[in-house]
């Protein structure tokens, strides 16, 4: 379709250009200003501020809690898409349409109400607290709100792919005397694994960046319940810009790093497909 | 397709008693992660009765304040964006050039940046200590005259492009000389709005113009998170559609922007709606990068999510759940709004196929 279109459909270069011109401003120079920013610290004064043991605890919490959050969503994910795919039961499209609600819903208000439902006097809390599980300011409730926030990646990236499936394939595992749960091991998950991993990944970096959702439920308690991102605000609130700068590199590099991962994995794992 | 899905394939039935037990455990997960948090959202806002919930939110006037300053934000971001995802649609869905994907991963890239981030990289680069600080705080309204010239310019050349004959013979005149209408049309668009901005002193002379802790940064870094949402639910819709209906205006000697209006527009209208839907939702819920360039100014710099927290530290339940049972609300219109694209979608994708199937027999 390329250059037909090139040549007779107009407003390619305007178009381009002003994505382009859009992008940088708003996107590509910031965060370049946020490199550039950090090259002038010194190595040494740069790993001063990235490498206390408070930062440390910050960011195996910011990554844990995600990673976490990211293996609970993938399964979960997995149910919800199946059932929502294969059985037919009442009021399953509200079902269907309250998984998008965590995409619309703003963070704060999901860790407003989330820190309010597991205290000792909430409604869940009131259950729980007595059973031993502390759901409000401890590393369970980031771990829990950001399996909300991640919730909607898994469902919408598996559901697609298991409503394409091609019925045959199923029917040659069973005819060849492959019980139900054989099929679904050996057939039907290697065919959704791309896809898992692809929602595993939106959700683990939704779950990295998250700061609204958690601020609510953390406590924000140093070395406890700290995420990465309270840090770079505390040290945006003394006013010490190049160390949360630093911080703020850190955990780009980190992120973009753990995509490019994910990303890999997820070639690795759809090479049959081509 | 239908006739196989209706029909109950054996192979692909599983016992009763795993369909029951992953029904409940998908409604159990769905009842405690989604539903009981939503209605306790509701719950707590009303705790204390419809009265004291009005008072909470329309006669508070820091709360108030917060709402209004969110309907400037969120709509203003949302602007930015449309016009951006309507154009980034446009150029990677209906044209093939190097670079593509390349294009198509950055638009993504806010996804992976933590909104705390985003926000820093504003204070960065406009706030007293970034890049641009001491200028601003000089003499920051100097820019202004051009920002707006140039926006006028950009105008220009999008109304000159876009209404300009794409068949040549029925170019005559200036259609014939795109290179130097841009360009001294530019000028002279150029010159016709900056004059008089300078002449009649319309900005203020060595003045501080304030964009970190104001109103103009909220916008920048709500326009950062929400970037990617309206270009994301239009490009997949765009690339489905094709170019065919485009190309058929145009061989009809429609212009680029009658081709825009009355054959993209129409089409992509549902997948316009929900972006638009879903990225002021997001707008209007956005908190990390906002929390960063607000500075927490009562009744001037904060949003609504900033208004949500400050009443959460004050320990002000009920009034923090009132200002989040709004955007509550909001977030529930979005998801209807989503159920409703999918009907109408899929009512015109069924009308579009019995039209090729009438036109066929």
């Amino acid at each position: 379709m390329a250059n037909v279109n090139r040549r007779v459909l107009p407003g390619f270069s305007l178009t381009l250009g002003y994505s382009v011109f859009y992008l940088s401003v708003l996107v590509v120079i910031p965060i370049a200003a946020c490199f550039m920013k950090a090259s002038t610290l010194s190595l040494d004064e740069f790993v001063r501020a990235v490498w206390t043991d408070r930062a440390r605890a910050a960011y195996s919490l910011t990554f844990g809690a995600a990673f976490a959050a990211a293996v609970v969503n993938v399964a979960l994910g997995l149910l919800l898409a199946w059932v929502l795919v294969r059985y037919e039961f009442p009021l399953k499209k509200l079902l269907d349409s309250l998984v998008d609600l965590p995409l619309a819903l703003p963070t704060a208000v999901a860790g407003l109400v989330y820190s309010a439902l597991y205290v000792p006097t909430g409604w869940l809390g009131q259950v729980l607290v007595p059973l031993g599980f502390q759901g409000a300011y401890t590393r369970a409730g980031i771990v829990l709100v950001l399996i909300f926030v991640g919730l909607p990646f898994v469902v919408r990236t598996v559901q697609p792919i298991l409503e394409d499936l091609d019925p045959e394939t199923e029917d040659a595992s069973a005819s060849l005397g492959g019980t139900r749960w054989q099929t679904f091991r050996h057939v039907i998950l290697p065919l959704l694994f791309p896809a898992l991993v692809t929602g595993f990944g939106l959700a683990f970096a939704r779950g990295v960046g998250e700061y609204g959702a958690v601020v609510f439920v953390s406590g924000n308690m140093p070395f406890k319940t700290e995420i990465a991102p309270i840090l770079i605000v505390a040290r945006l609130e003394e006013f010490a810009y190049s160390e949360a700068t630093a911080i703020a590199v850190v955990l780009l590099i980190l992120s973009f790093g753990s995509l490019l991962l994910i990303n890999l994995v997820e070639r690795w794992s759809s090479r049959y497909e081509r | 397709m239908s006739a196989e899905g209706t029909l109950a394939r054996r192979s692909q039935n599983d016992a009763t008693w795993v369909r029951v037990t992953l029904t409940t455990a998908a409604v159990l997960v769905i009842g405690v992660l989604v539903l009981i948090p939503l209605v306790n959202v509701f719950a707590q806002a009303l705790s204390e009765g419809v009265g004291v919930y009005w008072d909470n939110l329309f006669n508070d006037h820091d709360t108030l304040a917060a709402i209004k300053l969110t309907m400037v934000v969120a709509p203003t971001a949302l602007m930015l964006n449309l016009v951006f995802g309507v154009a980034a649609a446009w150029a990677i869905a209906k044209f093939n050039f190097p670079g593509r994907t390349l294009l198509t991963a950055l638009i993504d890239l806010p996804f992976s940046v933590s909104p705390v981030v985003a926000g820093l990289i504003f204070v960065l680069i406009f706030g007293l200590q970034g890049y641009l600080g001491p200028f601003l705080r000089r003499d920051g309204y100097s820019a202004m005259p051009y920002l707006l010239s140039l926006l006028a310019v950009a105008v220009y050349v999008l109304m000159y492009l876009g209404l300009r004959p794409i068949n040549p013979v029925e170019r005559s005149g200036w259609w014939n000389h795109p290179w130097l209408a841009t360009i001294a049309g530019g000028a002279l668009v150029f010159l016709v709005t900056f004059a008089p901005q300078i002449y009649f002193e319309m900005w203020p002379k060595d003045a501080s113009l304030k964009i970190i802790f104001a109103t103009p940064g909220l916008i920048l870094a709500t326009a950062f998170v929400t970037f990617p949402f309206v270009a994301r639910e239009l490009i997949p819709v765009m690339e489905a559609i094709g170019v065919e209906e485009e190309l058929a205006a145009v061989s009809l000697g429609a212009n680029g922007w009658q081709v825009f209006w009355q054959i993209t527009v129409p089409n992509i209208k549902w997948g316009l709606i929900y972006g638009i839907i879903l990225c002021n939702a997001r707008a209007m819920g956005e908190f990390g990068a906002v929390f960063v360039v607000s500075g927490h100014i009562a009744g001037l710099t904060d949003t609504m999510p900033l208004r949500i927290e400050k009443l959460f530290q004050e320990y002000n339940l009920p009034g923090s759940f009132a200002v989040a049972s709004l955007l509550t609300l909001v977030a529930l219109l979005t998801l209807l709004a989503r159920v409703g694209v999918d009907r109408a979608e899929a009512a015109r994708v069924k009308s579009a196929a019995e039209g090729t199937n009438e036109l066929r027999s």
